[in-house]
């Protein structure tokens, strides 16, 4: 499947937002997404999701000859797979640059730092060494793979037991789990990637970059640190020209989201440590139930309303006062809530009386969404209709009646109709074609 | 949609509820029925409107990727108002609404930008600013039915235009970047939230 090509709107918007600060989903330019971690039945099998990006880890081990040249060394691999599961571009068994650029980086980021200990995978000097095998399945592409990517490594190290040896003379004997607990793997540190994204030559720098993010940067740099402030990895792409004060300030950033992160860790192995201990359900089936599909959850995000003020001053300054005031049903009493479900009809015959007075009923009537009383406002703005305030009769075929009440303190809330033409000009096209287009099947 | 005909019978394909519609007074066809499923993966269907992407231009043709699994063609003729002479000023990476012309599972699809009358009736390029994203293709049934609240109750916030495809892409533009990503994400999140949610979301964000 080819990915879905970047529209020019799209671009020009990412850069403009980028340049009033602003990201697609109301972080701040340093801040993370947010970062769990959820562990399998397995010892060494975890899965990192970072925002909507989920990388799944699983360590595994077996006794193998050593290398000829370090006979006294244990052997680390690592393999990240981009699934198509993640992004429509990925294809399977397709070496792209991008495939083989993360790898590099993953490696260079744990093997090079030695993290691990590799002499104590050592059983039997130049015979039998433990060859411990990390697999990174990337299952979700919603941008800084690398991060993930990383993360789910640590942890699934950190978190994997493998099993007891020892070693009698010539006898080496291999415990099962059952007999002798299994052993963690020694770690010396936690290097951890953060990723920076720069746009408009290096003006612009957002941390944990979104896919769309990804798409339009101009260049990236990603620092691989410890929490003891040790940079692991560096490593720049894209071509950008970085000023020294600005890769050192980057440095200090990765420093403190290092910090935060690895403390996350901590938690989450010791949390699962418990449970474990515990006797308590663990592994994935406890832990991904709530993120089925069918459960219509999602993470709610602040949406930044910061500005909204002022518009919302402009318009009722803007606005007409309400004309005439029906000081008709108020249809609830002051303080009486009655949202949704199960409470039908109640308001049956009034919005009956409403409707006929609604006269001039145009196909798209802008019911309210916040009631007050019954407002007329005749809206200068827009000569084409006056649209009238009814009180929220919220009749959408699949939702059940809302009668949303708001004490009636509200009337500088006016409805001011200042769409532009061409919004409900359109909506009134797509009124029609929708009609059309429904007669047609 | 989600029905097939199969000799006597119909039969459903598709999970969902299923839906009918009474004839209205005048049209000679009789009620509908049809299936309301949820997915998020379009297939063109013929005289659907669509915002498609232009991927390349091939002399006479423009490409456009509309998110189905093939690439839609879209002649520059087909255009309202345009001539051999005058062509419509269309780049790589531009954003059109039109509708298709020919869609089936055999062929490539194509589209137009003009209805059957050679009127635009508002499809064509759209315009530089604004923002696009993609949502399921229920969430967009949803809000082009007659009645849709989510709409109505966002233009009370302040004024934006608006495009619905029916492949699941929305274009949105409002006066500031800070307005299109409230807009964006409260579209976005429509899909999750109940009425009563929304509406105090929307509270929140008027009230302030």
């Amino acid at each position: 499947m080819k990915a879905t090509p970047l529209s020019n709107c799209e671009r020009r918007f990412l850069l403009r937002a980028i340049e009033e600060r602003k990201r697609l989903d109301g972080r701040q330019c340093y801040d993370y997404r947010n970062v769990r971690i959820s562990f399998g039945a397995d010892y060494g099998c975890c899965i990192v999701e970072l925002g909507k990006t989920r990388v799944l880890a699983q360590v595994s081990c077996e006794l193998v000859p050593p290398k000829p040249n370090r006979p006294t060394e244990g052997i680390l691999f690592f393999n990240l797979e981009l699934s198509p599961m993640a992004a429509p571009g990925f294809e399977p068994g397709r070496q792209s640059e991008l495939l083989v650029k993360l790898n590099r980086l993953i490696e260079r980021c744990l093997r090079n730092s030695k993290c691990i200990d590799t002499e104590s995978l050592c059983v039997v000097a130049g015979e039998k060494v433990w060859q411990i095998r990390l697999d990174l399945h990337l299952l979700n592409h919603d941008g800084n793979i690398i991060d993930a990517a990383s993360i789910a490594g640590i942890v699934a190290l950190c978190h994997f037991r493998r099993p007891d040896v020892s070693v009698q003379g010539e006898e080496v004997t291999v415990y099962t789990p059952e007999e002798r607990d299994p052993v963690p793997l020694s770690i010396h540190h936690m290097p951890i990637c953060v990723s920076f994204a720069f746009f408009q030559q290096g003006t612009y720098l957002l941390v944990d970059p979104s896919e769309r993010e990804e798409c339009v940067m101009d260049g990236l740099l990603v620092i691989a640190m410890n929490k003891h402030r040790e940079i692991c990895t560096i490593q720049s792409s894209g071509g950008i020209m970085l000023v020294k004060d600005q890769v050192l300030r980057c440095s200090k950033i990765t420093a403190v989201k290092v910090a935060e992160i690895t403390e996350l860790i901590q938690k989450a192995l010791e949390n699962d440590q418990k449970v474990r201990k515990e006797g308590g359900k663990f592994g994935f089936a406890e832990s991904i139930p709530n993120q089925k599909i069918t459960a219509f959850k999602m993470e709610s995000a602040a949406v930044d309303t910061n500005n909204v003020e002022e518009q919302a001053e402009e318009i009722i300054t803007k606005a007409d006062p309400p004309s005439e005031v029906f000081a008709k049903p108020i249809l609830h009493t002051p303080g009486t809530a009655q949202i949704g479900e199960g409470i039908e009809n109640s308001w049956g015959d009034l919005e009956e009386s409403e409707r006929e007075e609604a006269a001039e009923e145009e196909g798209e009537s802008e019911a309210t969404a916040f009631e007050c009383q019954k407002m007329e406002t005749e809206d200068t703005s827009t000569t084409r209709e006056t649209k009238k305030h009814e009180p929220i009769v919220l009749s959408d075929s699949e939702e059940e009646e809302v009668v949303i009440l708001e004490p009636p303190a509200l009337p500088r809330k006016t409805r001011t109709q200042t769409n532009s033409k061409q919004e409900t000009a359109s909506k009134k096209a797509f009124n029609k074609r929708r009609k059309k287009k429904r007669a047609a099947y | 949609p989600g029905l097939r005909r199969c000799a006597a019978g119909l039969l459903v394909t598709k999970c969902g509820l299923l839906r009918h519609r009474r004839a209205g007074g005048g049209t000679a066809a009789g009620g509908a029925y049809w299936v309301d499923s949820q997915q998020k993966r379009y297939v063109p269907v013929k005289g659907d409107h669509v915002i498609g992407i232009v991927t390349a231009k091939a002399g006479d043709v423009f490409k456009l990727d509309v998110g189905g699994s093939e690439q839609a063609s879209l002649s520059y003729l087909a255009f309202e108002g345009a001539t051999k002479r005058n062509r419509p000023n269309v780049q790589v990476g531009d954003l059109i609404y039109g509708q298709f012309l020919v869609a089936n599972k055999d062929m490539e699809p194509e589209m137009v930008c003009i209805d059957s009358s050679g009127r635009s009736s508002g499809m064509g390029i759209i315009g530089q600013d604004g923002f696009l994203f993609k949502v399921s293709l229920g969430l967009i049934r949803k809000l082009l039915a007659p009645k849709c609240e989510i709409i109505q109750e966002l233009s009370q916030l302040y004024p934006f235009e608006l495009v619905l495809g029916m492949n699941g892409r929305i274009w949105v533009k409002a006066k500031t970047v800070q307005q299109t990503l409230i807009i964006v994400n409260i579209l976005e999140a429509c899909e999750y939230m109940t009425a009563e949610q929304r509406k105090q979301a929307l509270a929140k964000l008027s009230g302030n």
